[in-house]
């Protein structure tokens, strides 16, 4: 370090150091000190110059402590005082052995810029608003980041379990609870409702595909005709994902659903979602919004719905895509959190409630596949067991980012999301525990 | 990070503009200072004499708002903590939550080395490495000092992971300390009963340590200040990791609540977050309902803002979850994860060789790479450029077309008709509606790979060499 120092300042420090005077000491350049004494010292006098000169040295130390410089190290391996420990810094030698806890009081403020509450959504209508349904289920509505302190959740998350209309291929592990079901849509949402506790039941209507089966918009809508006779909860209609065909099959769908206020999955920006649309509000049904992991495009299409479409603000759910964990979900986490933060912060274009197809964890190799390719991996383990926790990994992660409702395949998936929901949601009683001594726990 | 803009980084560079740090700029240094991706102490000329009060005020803004705190020693050794934001679009998560797995000072000395390795050696292939567990934590259930210092010896032989030891007994901490002082363990934990003799301990062997009070975030908060005040910075703060019902709600609500706190400004609770998602144990009695659990409450707790974890499950379908939802979300999202578009060459190929299409998101690309080479297959394989994103998506959402994979292949220089001696595409399975616009588009003969590249090997036994039609 070369700051400068001007001898004025200089002074200044000795005189608050209590030195009256250095006679006979001159200052130059840097700290230097030359003492200039007479030649041929007498006894006394050098016992009096060196007595000054300690003392000189001393204050000189105290400057340089001052400053920063370690002066005690210097002093005691100009003594020969290496090794014996200097003393410890200050903050240690006065409080290194306190008697009492310090107190202090633990506050956090809530979030101030959360204003903008999320729109409510209600699927399925009773017979008093013109449907069949025996219950409804009303998403949306929160106030801030699910399951916060700041704002009470006002509606806990559903899930919908999916239904086909047709046999498809499926993780094995999965397909072993479908078997007796899986040529009859109408037993199978049966079966999912009173079996497995879902509160909704998703139809897709695959076999329209022109790819697959080419089924025909009028045979898919018996389809639905005869789930929603099935079951008393709540539909969503999903199609083939096919952009040509699923604006004639949903318009299909919607009009032998009308006044149930079923979801409609989905417009998209890459089909006729002005087809789509009309049919939700002709019979008033609810639009599943979805874009593909981009925000942007998820407002331009929530905002094509609502000023092109008049579809109104309570008809519209998001579905900002699903990838499995480790198959892009650091993505789709961080999509859905966004889009959420930017909801509650104002974005009138972006209020809405998400759904999420949690069914794409079993596309990741590691849900169905019996062991790892590669020789290299540690063994995976059985995977009836790695599945159903790559389903629930993925929709809890989704469900902290703001997802509402969850389209979901595995029983056990859906029972173990919902049981850890509802946990955060604050609705599961559970026997208190005492953890205080959990080390030494017989686990 | 008390700065968030370049401008006020660049304020105190020396605004030469050098480029001994490897900017063009000063201004473009800030700018990397700022999202972390370039360290102060790249900026060489900062370190003259006449730099130093700047430097030192500079260091202080850029700090992250929670301390960081290391554990271990070496190669291994893990950071924690060193975050400033809560969401992590805003800038992303450093220093991903470390995972310890748990063995106790009563198991069998054999079963304990076997479970050290077994920990240590586990790990998954992913885009391109290897993911992997950090830690080992020594749980003394015995409470008795000899038999802990027995344990964390056998621990220290067998790995060089970092150490968490275990106890609320200050005698049996130390006996532990005293094997394994050389390796910088992090001690848990002081309680409000213990808190005197374990801050002694931490002081003595000058090691981090845990600051343990379950549901009492005023008690928390009390102890890191005490500490402080006694120059121990190095601390890990557990609010207790209640693992069912509403008070697994409230240890949800304590964890945002110490960490907004933090980032929000509050140094005397600014640390390091410690989960025990073990608790889970405690409450289920079969081990799959418990291993679930302890999965699911690890993973909320890697989403929210846990950077260090104790864990007890080593089956492989807790293990293989915790560690992915880990990568998820300390993942940079600023960043897709891609390769460079174009063909790459696995193995030896030749034109008799097979020539497979995927997309050069990093995953698939990895994926379908490492199923590939670890198979020994010469082949050609093109990363199609979507945008980084996996093929199934990309065939939904029109980024994988016949005309990329058409312009993919040609802007590589390769041409089917003549650099092969099959003209003939392999597609992924997932890709297969493609099939005919490829083989309109390209001209040459499109088969239809398996859905998962794992199966490439069993697949390419019964399809290649392609018969002739």
């Amino acid at each position: 370090m070369t700051q400068k120092m001007k001898l004025t300042q200089l002074t200044e420090m000795l005189q608050e150091l209590n030195i009256e005077s250095l006679e006979g000491v001159t200052i130059e350049g840097d700290i230097e000190l030359n003492i200039t004494g007479g030649g041929g010292l007498n006894p006394a006098l050098a016992y009096a110059l060196g007595s000054e000169i300690s003392q000189i040295s001393l204050h000189m130390a105290n400057i340089g402590r001052m400053l920063g410089f370690p002066a005690e190290q210097l002093f005691a391996s100009a003594f020969g005082m290496n090794g014996i420990p200097g003393p410890q810094a200050p903050s240690l030698g006065t409080t290194s052995r306190m008697q009492e806890l310090l107190t202090s009081k633990f506050e956090v403020a809530k979030m101030s810029n959360w204003n903008n509450p999320i729109q409510e959504v209600t699927l399925g209508a009773t017979s008093a608003d013109g449907g069949s349904r025996k219950s409804t289920v009303t998403i949306g509505g929160e106030n801030a980041l699910p399951y916060y302190f700041d704002a009470a959740m006002p509606h806990r998350n559903y899930v919908t379990m999916d239904v086909f209309d047709m046999p498809i291929g499926m993780a094995k592990a999965v397909k072993s609870n479908y078997d007796d079901v899986i040529n009859d849509p109408a037993e199978w949402a049966k079966k999912v409702v009173r079996d497995f506790n879902a509160d909704m039941v998703t139809i897709h209507l695959i076999s329209t595909d022109p790819l697959i089966k080419d089924t025909s918009a009028r045979d898919a809508a018996k389809v639905v005709e005869d789930v929603l006779q099935a079951v008393d909860v709540p539909i969503v209609i999903g199609g083939s994902g096919n952009p040509e065909k699923d604006p004639e099959v949903l318009e299909k769908a919607a009009e032998v659903a009308a006044g149930e206020r079923v979801l409609l999955a989905s417009a998209s920006l890459n089909l006729d979602y002005e087809r789509i649309a009309r049919a939700a509000v002709e019979h008033g049904h609810v639009v599943l919004s979805w874009t593909q992991l981009e925000i942007n495009a998820q407002k331009e299409l929530n905002r094509k719905l609502m000023k092109q479409c008049k579809v109104p603000r309570d008809s519209i759910v998001m579905d900002p895509t699903t990838a499995a964990l480790g198959y892009g979900l650091d993505y789709a986490y961080t999509n859905m959190e966004r889009i959420r933060l930017a909801g509650l912060m104002g974005d009138d274009e972006l209020t809405f409630p998400m759904s999420s197809g949690t069914t794409n964890a079993w596309g990741a190799r590691e849900s169905w596949m019996v062991a790892s390719p590669l020789k290299q991996d540690s063994d995976w383990g059985p995977r009836e067991y790695r599945g159903p926790i790559w389903e629930i990994v993925t929709g809890l992660a989704l469900s902290l980012a703001g997802n509402d409702m969850f389209m979901m395949m595995h029983p056990t998936s859906v029972q173990v999301l919902k049981e850890i929901t509802q946990t955060l949601y604050g609705s599961i009683e559970a026997e208190e525990l005492d953890i205080s001594n959990w080390i030494g726990a017989e686990v | 990070m008390k700065i968030n803009s370049p401008l006020e980084a660049y304020k105190y560079l020396p605004g030469t503009n050098c480029a001994i740090c490897g900017e063009q700029t000063c201004m473009a240094f800030a700018s990397h200072l700022i999202d972390r991706s370039k360290k102060l102490s790249e900026c060489t000329p900062m370190l003259e004499d006449k730099f130093r009060k700047k430097l030192d005020q500079l260091q202080g803004l850029l700090a992250p708002e929670i301390r960081q705190v290391e554990i271990g020693v070496g190669e291994k050794v893990v950071k924690i903590g060193g975050d400033d934001v809560l969401y992590r679009h805003k800038l992303t998560f450093f220093n991903q939550t470390a995972l310890a797995y748990d063995v106790w000072d009563t198991m069998d000395e054999k079963d304990l080395v076997e479970r050290v390795n077994k920990i240590q050696d586990f790990k998954k292939f992913y885009v391109g490495n290897f993911l992997t567990v950090d830690m080992v934590a020594v749980r003394s259930t015995s409470n008795d000092p000899k038999k802990f210092a027995s344990a964390v010896k056998k621990v220290v032989e067998t790995t060089d992971m970092p150490l968490v030891l275990c106890s609320f007994n200050p005698e049996v901490l130390k006996a532990g300390l005293e094997v394994a002082k050389d390796r910088n363990p992090l001690l848990y934990a002081a309680n409000k009963d213990n808190w005197q003799q374990v801050a002694a301990l931490a002081l003595e062997y000058d090691v981090p340590v845990t600051l343990f009070a379950p549901n009492d975030l005023d008690l928390l908060k009390s102890l890191a200040k005490t500490f402080a005040e006694m120059g121990i910075e190095k601390l890990v703060l557990d609010p207790g990791t209640f693992p069912s019902g509403k008070q697994l709600k409230e240890t949800f609500s304590n964890f945002i609540k110490i960490r907004r706190a933090g980032i929000d400004g509050d140094r005397e609770i600014a640390y390091p977050l410690m989960a025990v998602p073990l608790t889970a144990w405690m409450v289920h009695d079969d081990p799959v309902s418990a291993s679930y659990w302890e999965t699911v409450v690890a993973s909320v707790f890697t989403i929210k803002y846990g950077d260090i974890m104790i864990l007890h499950s080593i089956e492989p379908y807790a293990m293989l979850p915790e560690l992915h939802i880990r990568d998820t979300i300390y993942t940079d999202p600023r960043k897709p994860v891609t390769v460079d578009p174009g063909m790459y060459k696995i193995g030896s190929p030749t034109k008799d060789s097979p020539v497979f299409v995927t997309t050069n998101f990093a995953l698939t690309y990895y994926t379908v790479e490492s199923d590939i080479s670890s198979n020994k297959i010469d082949c050609f394989l093109w990363a199609i450029d979507t945008d980084g994103i996996g093929v199934e998506a990309a065939v939904a959402g029109g980024q994988l077309t016949a005309a990329k994979i058409k312009k993919g292949i040609e802007d590589s220089g390769f041409n089917m008709k003549d650099d092969t001696s099959h003209n003939t595409i392999i597609l992924p399975g997932l890709s297969a509606r493609l099939q005919g616009d490829v083989e309109d588009e390209t001209g040459s003969r499109v088969l239809i790979g398996p859905a998962d590249s794992g199966r490439i090997p069993g697949w390419l036994e019964k399809n290649w060499p392609p018969k002739n039609k």
